[in-house]
This record gives C-alpha cells, structure tokens and sequence, in this order.
C-alpha cells in the first residue's frame, strides 16, 4: 500500500477552481517527481499534503488524502501538527525567506526534534549538529551560533533540507527545493538531498519545473499542467516513451546551465490563466496535434502501453 | 556593542549643540523682559541696568550662549531669577517625579499597548479585535490633558479612589500614568497589530507552521518577536511626545516635575530655569533615542550586522 496517495482531489480559492481531479501515489521509500511550469499547481498540491492548504485560503472540494492508512482531509488542526514535521517535512522554494532571521540557526532546528521527538535541549543540539555535518557543512558548531543572514542561499537551503529531517519524517515534499539559488549549486544541493533520503529510506516528493532534475533524482514522475495530472509514468518509461504532447515539450525543453531559473524556455505559449482555462484539453491552446474534439472534450486520465495520460491522440 | 554605544553617543554631540543652541535662542526670541519682572513699576533704566549686568544679560548673544553652555556642561545651570536658587538645585527636586511618571507611562505603554496588539492581530477579525481596536481609536483620539480631567472626574471626585492632584503618595501616580500612557497604549497596539499581521504573512511563518510549531507558539516567540522591532523604533521616537504629555499632565494633577517647572518658569519669564528645564527634556529625548538602537540592536541581529 502507498505511504501516501492522492485520490482525485479538486481545489478551489474562492471562485478559483484550481486543481481538478489530482490523482497519485507515492510508495514508501519512493522519489516521486512533480513536474509542470510555474502556474500549474505544484504548490498547491505541496499544500494539500501538508495539511496547510486552509492556511492560504483554499479549500479541498472532493477528493481525499490517505496519509499512511489515514484520511487527512477533515482531520483536526491538532493531529495534522503532529504529522507536520514530524512525520510529512517541507522543505520549500525559498531559503532566503524560510527561515526566521533574528533566531540562531541552531535554534531553529533544534526546534523540530525537541517538540516532536521530546529532545531535552542538549540532545537536540546534539542532533542538529549531527545533521549539519551530514549535509556537508564545515563547523557545523559556528554554524549552528549564526543567524540566517550570515550564511548563503545553498548553504540556508541545506539548514532547510536539515530541519526537514530533524524528526526522522518518513515523507519529505520539496517543493522547487532549488529554484531560488544560483544555478551551479542546483545539482549538487539536490544530490546531497537525494542521498540523505535515500540512505534513510525516506519517501521524497520532488517539485519542479526542470525534466532534467526528474532523470537526475526520481523514481517516478507525475506531470502536472493547468491543475490537471497530463501523465505519469516511471521515470524510464516516460523519457522512453513520453505519451502526452506536454511531456514531449517539457524533455524537449529541459533547462540549459545559465538560463534563469523558473523560465521554460522553448514550449511555445504560455500557461493559461485560471480564469480562462480552455474547455476540453486545458493543453489544447499550445498543442501541436489539437483538434476539434480536444477543445469540446476533457481527455481521460487513461492506461497506455506504461503508465496514465491523459491525451485523446497519444498513439498507444 | 559597546563601540556602537560610544559612536551612537559622539554622533548625539552636534545634535546636543543644535538642540541648545535653539533652546537658548527661543528665550531669547519670545517677547518680554524678565527684567521687568524683577525691578518695582518705577524703578530708573539705570537700575534695569544694573540687573541685567548682574544676570549677564547686556552682553551680545553669542557671548551669554557660550558662557551659559561652558557652565551648563559643569554642572551649572545658573539662578533661578525669581525663585531665586539654582537652577540645578530646582530640576533635582523635580526631575525624580517627572521620571517617575514617564518611566511609568512607557512601561505602561508599552505592555498594555502589546498586549492589545497581540491580542487584536491574534483575533483579528473578530468581537476582540473589533473592541480592542475602538477602545485604542477613543483612547488616541482623546488629548490627554482632556482624558486626565475626565480622569480625575470620575475616579478622584465622583470615586474618590485615587487623589486628585499632588504627589504625597503613590496612588497620587495612578491616573496622571493613565492620563500620560493611553496615548502611548493606543499608538504601540495600533503598531504591534499590524506588524503582527504583516510578520504572519511571511514565508517562514508558513515554514513554522510546516514545521508543526503550535500556533500560540509560533504567534508569541515568533511573530511577535518580530512586531516588537517597530514597537521599540516607534516607543524611541516618540519619547519626546511621552515627554511631552507629561509636562502638561504634570500642570493639570498639579504635580511637581520638570513640566510644571517648565510652565511656571515660562510664565513666570525666568530665563535660566527654562532654559535648564528645556535642556533636560532635549537629553532626556536624546537618550531615550540612543536607548532604543541599543535595545533595537540587541533585538535583531541584522541591525547588529548593519552597525559593524
Ligand atoms: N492564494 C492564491 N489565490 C489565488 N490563486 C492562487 C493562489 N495560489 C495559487 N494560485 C493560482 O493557482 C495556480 C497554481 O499555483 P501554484 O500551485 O503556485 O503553481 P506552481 O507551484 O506549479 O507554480 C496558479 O494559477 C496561481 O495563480
Ligand atoms: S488531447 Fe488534444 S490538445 Fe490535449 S494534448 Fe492531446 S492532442 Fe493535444
Ligand atoms: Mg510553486
């Protein structure tokens, strides 16, 4: 049985209907990417797993959440705090901002092991610096004493991806973990990342933009567009045989060093704004193989040869 | 630390001989002779003369600034020219009471004012915000001359609970720090709630709240921590203004204190002991300033970062 697994789950802010139908699972000990350009509800998918997804306003219209047997949707504030961290981590899209500037950075990841593993202050000291030096940090010890300011976007994001871990979760979501930092520490942030999972056994749901950091990091892969899953598959199969047209441009236009991050460069068009999403196949605006039925007709999420897609033409 | 104490300190000294320069100047400039306040209705211009010699007031202006600043920075502020003592000797019987009064409104201030805020910015949106926050509008609406005889009004004459002017004991306190501090409760709640809720909109809010962190902990250690820095910036700028309402609170409580000094030597045309009592107010301001970077700075390691 998967550790966690989404059931077509529908999202609204307001009037906005922003994610229709979302559907995966992630099995234990599994590097799942979540893969779409900027706009296509990565973040709000992350925010549905940790249970914050209220805390900016949405609601989950349909669909449930099954967080290792148990439905999430519904639970009350006090036990989805006692899977937050402890159990489900988030290691989010920006370093710089993610951590409390006038608190040490020891404190702040001390913080995680003490409330949720019952640590008395020097034990969980004792961890952190444990968890600094994992990440490859020089003097975890003056590292620990320094406050946010004094240390750099990478090295911020490796105290990010040590809080994460701090309470021995079994589910990390790292959304855009590297989006934010200069282009040539990306690999490396996200290799350290991938071994510490790994080498815990721990399950990773990896967000981002860039197909190139799937076949760097992941087992399997879900491709998100416009609020709607288009594909998922292994990460083999689907650069073997992508079946939906998008996933197709995204290998296609796998980000070169030196381009800025967050940009697709080369997927003609841009994703539709919420409030006009195309009827029929949301993907239809910047389709190659569109026709009259794509525009009247949402295409099925379907089996093909090898995994789900959700494309009324892909050949098999 | 202490090098930014000492810097802070030395930039304070041309501010120091720009503040004394206009408070010499401004007696010098409002209309009326004290001169004429001392001598008898008929006394000869000869004998105006020689009063004015003897309180070096024929000399030229830059002369009495230099000689007045020379003994004021030793300690001496001259003679009162109607109560007749010295200067120094009348801001030492009252400076005590107008600093217990101020210290008192700042604290009271600055812990209802948070607790408030906090408690409006925790709530908001709802009957607690909503409340809190017309109490603060009534309260920083109302001038607090006004408010301390609505004050003493109610409680001194209709009650009868607290007295109604004076200082003999310490209940005499009570409402002239209500008089001085609701002013000062309304403006740090009014900071407190909206810098609460803009420090909750922040990433690492969102982070705390990923992390499991429980929200009254995240609401006091964090968020609140953080609303506190424009407290303190906000509570160093308007300590004059504190300083201010309780030189006239001082006059309606009848109070001694440096502001009721202030008032009478003012109308009283006694030079020297406005100018004494100016003095002290314009250092008080400087060094409750000069007080607030250095709790800022202790507060927020990035202003410590900025100071070296
Ligand atoms: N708080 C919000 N209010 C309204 N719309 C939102 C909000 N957050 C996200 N959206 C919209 O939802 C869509 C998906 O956003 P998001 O999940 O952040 O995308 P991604 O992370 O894939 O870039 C976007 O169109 C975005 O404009
Ligand atoms: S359904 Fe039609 S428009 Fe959508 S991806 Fe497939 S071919 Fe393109
Ligand atoms: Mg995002």
């Amino acid at each position: 049985m998967a550790l966690l697994s989404v059931k077509d789950i529908s999202v609204t802010i307001g009037k906005l209907n922003l994610l229709d139908g979302v559907a995966f699972d992630i099995g234990a000990g599994e590097i799942l990417g979540l893969v779409g350009e900027s706009g296509s509800g990565k973040s709000l998918t992350a925010m549905c797993v940790m249970g914050l997804l209220p805390r900016i306003g949405g609601r989950i219209t349909e669909g449930s959440i099954i967080f290792d047997g148990r439905e999430m949707i519904g639970l009350p504030e006090v036990e989805l705090r006692h899977l937050r961290g402890k159990r489900i981590a988030l290691i989010s899209q920006n370093p710089m901002t993610s951590l409390d500037p006038i608190i040490r950075i020891g404190a702040q990841i001390d913080q995680v092991s003490t409330l949720h593993l019952g640590l008395s202050a020097e034990a969980a000291k004792a961890r952190s610096l444990d968890l600094i030096a994992q990440l490859r940090i020089p003097e975890p010890e003056a590292i620990h004493g320094a406050y946010p300011h004094q240390l750099s976007g990478g090295m911020k994001q490796r105290i990010v991806i040590a809080m994460a871990l701090a309470a021995d979760p079994d589910l990390i979501v790292a959304d855009e973990p590297t989006t934010a930092l200069d282009v040539t520490i990306q690999a490396q942030i996200i290799q350290i990342m991938v071994e510490l999972v790994r080498d815990r056994g721990l399950a990773l749901m990896l967000i981002t933009h860039d197909m190139g950091v799937v076949a760097q990091a992941c087992d399997r892969v879900v491709v998100l567009y416009a609020g709607r899953v288009a594909e998922t598959n292994t990460v083999e199969a689907i650069f073997a045989e992508p079946h939906h047209p998008y996933t197709r441009e995204l290998i296609r236009c796998i980000p070169r060093l030196g381009q800025a991050p967050g940009s697709l460069k080369g997927i003609p068009g841009a994703v539709p704004s919420v409030v006009d999403y195309p009827a029929g196949c949301r993907f239809n605006s910047r389709c190659g193989a569109a026709e009259d039925l794509c525009r009247n007709t949402v295409p099925a999420l379907e089996r093909k040869t090898s995994g789900l897609a959700a494309c009324h033409f892909s050949e098999v | 630390m202490i090098s930014f104490f000492i810097k802070r300190l030395l930039l304070l000294i041309p501010v120091f001989l720009a503040v004394s320069m206009v408070i010499f100047m401004i007696v010098h400039l409002v209309p009326g002779d004290p001169i004429d306040n001392l001598v008898q209705i008929n006394s000869t211009p000869e004998q105006k003369a020689a009063l004015a010699a003897k309180y070096g007031l024929d000399k030229p202006l830059y002369q009495q600034y230099a000689i007045w600043l020379g003994k004021a920075l030793s300690g001496d502020l001259g003679d009162a020219i109607i109560l007749r003592r010295p200067v120094v000797d009348l801001i030492a019987l009252n400076l005590p009471h107008s600093l217990a009064l101020g210290a008192l409104a700042l604290a009271f201030s600055t812990v209802v004012g948070i607790g408030a805020g906090a408690l409006a910015a925790i709530y908001k949106d709802s009957l607690i915000d909503r409340t809190t926050m017309t109490l603060i509008l009534l309260g920083s609406t109302v001038p607090g001359f006004w408010l301390g005889l609505l004050l003493i009004m109610l409680f001194a004459v209709q009650l009868g609970w607290f007295p109604v002017s004076g200082a003999r004991s310490w209940d005499a306190l009570v409402l002239p720090v209500l008089t001085v501090g609701l002013g000062g409760v309304a403006l740090v709640a009014r900071v407190t709630r909206v810098a609460m809720m803009e420090t909750a909109r922040k990433d690492f809010v969102m982070m705390l709240h990923a992390k499991g962190v429980p929200p009254w902990q995240i609401e006091l250690r964090h968020v609140l921590r953080h609303a506190l820095l424009p407290v303190v910036t906000i509570l160093s700028l308007r300590i004059g203004w504190i300083l201010g309402g309780a030189v006239t609170v001082e006059f309606v409580f009848a109070r001694p204190g440096l502001g009721s000094l202030l008032i009478t030597s003012l109308n009283q045309r006694d030079y020297p002991v406005v100018q004494g009592s100016l003095l002290m107010l314009a250092i008080a301001v400087m060094l409750g300033t000069l007080l607030g970077d250095v709790v800022q700075a202790a507060m927020d390691p990035r202003v410590r970062e900025r100071i070296k």
